[in-house]
């Protein structure tokens, strides 16, 4: 898993609440085997006049060259649906390394984590103020000071995370490393159950 | 100290705790399926491990197969090589497979209580979302990604947080034509499609209690809609009734040592929880949905909101935009409205209750020219009683197609999708846009008024029928 401590981009807004995995990628993409290639598909059905891709919808921000950047910027209760770890292949693959929000999806959350793709969390107000800013506004994300910044105005707010998780994003750790380190403890519960 | 059912089984479970961080949370039970296991799979081969504990896993195939001649190869590659890799995984590390063919394929959700596997007491796990289904039993069972996966596969543990404690009460008798799908849609309609995010549910109150097992598994099924980790209800005589003679359940001298267990399993009277709401099943009507989120359901004789008047502005311009996809009016009622499909399946209602439902309301009569119905029971199991039953000749009498088992039309990952723009009451448990197949228009419904939809051709109130 890649590490992450901050990152400063331009940001691509979609303004709607509730997005699902089921947008996020369509279920017939789910045939794959592997962990890579979703980014094609992200947003597929907003993104495409019938499923076509010679045929852009190009009022979707996806499509518009102005909007770019490693961080995607959602309506409240992101990711919320199916657990479809691909969603988070799918943003990952797509050159998203933060997804911001006021509310996400308990497993949505999980799967970013999991993925290297940090999700922050902040006020409806904050979101608006980032909802705001122009094509050209950059945000700051720090993992270690856990603070979010609109760059343009110098606003500035914390989000949380857990000890745990902060460590393994910062350095790039992840949970099955964490789990093989503790496998006499597992196997010495299984016993007490015994 | 006083406990909720989720602390006792959450509790025992814990094999070690992380400051400011997640458990190590040791899993009993562990269910995978072709769509979301392969990469886990490769991500333990890259590690050079083998699956910790294989017998503690179980695997079907259901979201990707076909349900037309399931003894004919696959047709579609992709979904045939995704198949054919679940079962060479398998059988690699020793799994038992209940693969297609085999008498107790079906959808994941359905086969693990049916079978027995799923028992009260268990933490259990799935790749799935809607793995909340088993926490009918009093298990605690929640939906994974597939790192997690990949993590069960490791070490038989997942890293979990806590989750907060929810209890939805629900007293009283319920109205006619009223059945669990209804109390479930009407609860995510009250509290959202987020409202239980954070959270663990417990249903309780006499309307829980006089639930039969499948019924309690269609509330539980649906705690994802609203966001909850998952959902649970304590284990009673009906559910050990249930359970007793089971394939895997246990028997003679096993059965009573856990009974004993299984009856300190209950939320103690002063067990605290975070958050409590109280339901009256008298309030609860047939419930319907017009939008596409499970929260965006109404009585089905009520009329859609009139979006000038919702004040919140997030939620108006989510419900507009709904309301654009599925071609449908503010303020506009459903009633009498044509659809063009009924989709009668899904770990939510494909159960031989469901069909039984369905049965008695369109027994000796003949669907609508207008709509084309299509049954999918949830295993082969319930296939086979099904047939044994002779719903079968009830169903093919009014011109219903009854298909083999899986998932099918609730995600339409196989051939069975709903074509662009056209109309689908649904007994399955999201009406995402293009769940059901690109441009797809769903509504969400219980079984009865699936069943009344099917004879009409329009959207019914089943109440008139009974
Ligand atoms: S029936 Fe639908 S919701 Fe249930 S497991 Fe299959 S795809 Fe998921």
């Amino acid at each position: 898993m890649q590490a992450f401590k901050e990152i400063q981009s331009t940001f691509v807004p979609l303004p709607m609440e509730n997005i699902d995995t089921d947008q996020i990628i369509p279920a017939r993409f789910l045939k794959a085997t592997t962990r890579e290639g979703f980014g094609k598909n992200l947003f597929r059905d907003w993104r495409y006049e019938n499923d076509n891709e010679a045929t852009p919808k190009t009022d979707f921000i996806l499509n518009n060259p102005l909007y770019k950047g490693s961080i995607l910027v959602a309506g409240k209760n992101f990711g919320c649906g199916s657990s479809r770890e691909h969603a988070a292949w799918a943003v990952l693959d797509a050159g998203f390394n933060a997804v911001v929000s006021s509310f996400f999806a308990d497993i949505f959350k999980n799967n970013a984590l999991n993925n290297g793709v940090l999700p922050v969390v902040v006020s409806d107000e904050f979101l608006d103020q980032i909802f705001q800013q122009p094509n050209t506004g950059t945000l700051t994300i720090n993992l270690e000071t856990q603070t979010i910044t609109i760059d343009a105005t110098g606003a500035s707010e914390s989000f949380e995370i857990n000890t745990y998780k902060k460590t393994c994003m910062i350095n790039g750790f992840d949970d099955i490393d964490f789990l093989l380190s503790n496998k006499e403890e597992i196997i010495a519960y299984e016993k007490m159950q015994m | 100290m006083a406990n909720t059912l989720f602390d006792k089984i959450w509790d025992s479970h814990v094999v070690k705790s992380i400051e400011d961080g997640p458990s190590v949370l040791y899993i009993d039970k562990h269910f995978i399926h072709e769509v979301t296991s392969p990469q886990a799979f490769k991500g333990i081969e890259n590690r050079g491990l083998k699956v910790f504990r294989p017998k503690q896993v179980v695997a079907t195939a259901d979201h990707n197969v076909p349900t037309v001649d399931q003894h004919l190869p696959i047709k579609d590659e992709l979904s045939r090589l995704q198949v054919q890799q679940l079962i060479e995984n398998c059988a690699k590390h020793d799994i038992e497979l209940y693969g297609l063919g085999h008498s107790f394929q079906g959808i994941v959700h359905v086969i693990g209580p049916e079978l027995g596997i799923t028992q009260p007491g268990l933490t259990i796990v799935c790749g799935d979302s809607h793995t909340s289904t088993h926490g009918a039993f009093g298990a605690i069972a929640f939906g994974i990604g597939t790192s997690e996966v990949e993590m069960v596969f490791a070490s038989q543990c997942v890293l979990q947080t806590k989750p907060k404690a929810m209890r939805i009460n629900i007293e009283g008798d319920l109205n006619k034509g009223v059945v669990s799908k209804d109390i479930i849609l009407y609860i995510i309609a009250k509290i959202s499609a987020s409202g239980a995010t954070g959270y663990f549910v417990e249903y309780a109150g006499s309307a829980i209690r006089a639930l039969s097992m499948e019924a309690r598994m269609t509330i539980c099924n649906m705690s994802i809609e609203m966001g909850a980790r998952g959902g649970m209800i304590a284990p009673d005589d009906i559910t050990f009734e249930y359970m007793k003679g089971r394939e895997f359940a246990p028997k003679g001298a096993e059965w009573d040592k856990k009974m004993i267990e299984w009856k300190q399993l209950f939320s103690d009277d002063d067990a605290v929880f975070d958050l409590e709401i109280n339901i009256n099943a008298a309030d609860i009507e047939p419930m319907i949905t017009y939008g596409t989120n499970p929260g965006l359901g109404i009585g089905i004789r009520e009329s859609i909101p009139v979006t000038d008047r919702i004040p919140d502005e997030g939620e108006r311009k989510n419900i507009i935009k709904s309301l654009q996809y599925m071609g449908l009016n503010s303020g506009a009622p459903l009633l009498g409205m044509p659809v063009q499909h009924i989709f009668i399946g899904s770990c939510t209602n494909s159960r031989i209750e469901d069909l039984r439902l369905v049965a008695d309301v369109i027994k000796g009569k003949r669907k609508s020219d207008n709509v084309q119905v299509m049954i999918v029971p949830g295993s082969q199991q319930v296939a086979a009683q099904v047939k044994a039953e002779g719903l079968d000749k009830i169903f093919e009498a009014a011109g219903f197609e009854v298909r083999q088992a899986g998932c099918s039309a609730c995600l339409g990952m196989n051939e069975d999708k709903i074509p662009a723009g056209e109309y689908c009451i649904s007994t399955s448990n999201r009406n995402f846009e293009g769940r059901q197949g690109a441009g797809a228009r769903t509504l969400l419904a219980s079984p009865l008024t699936a069943a009344a939809a099917a004879l009409t051709g329009v959207v019914t109130d089943v109440r008139e029928m009974l």
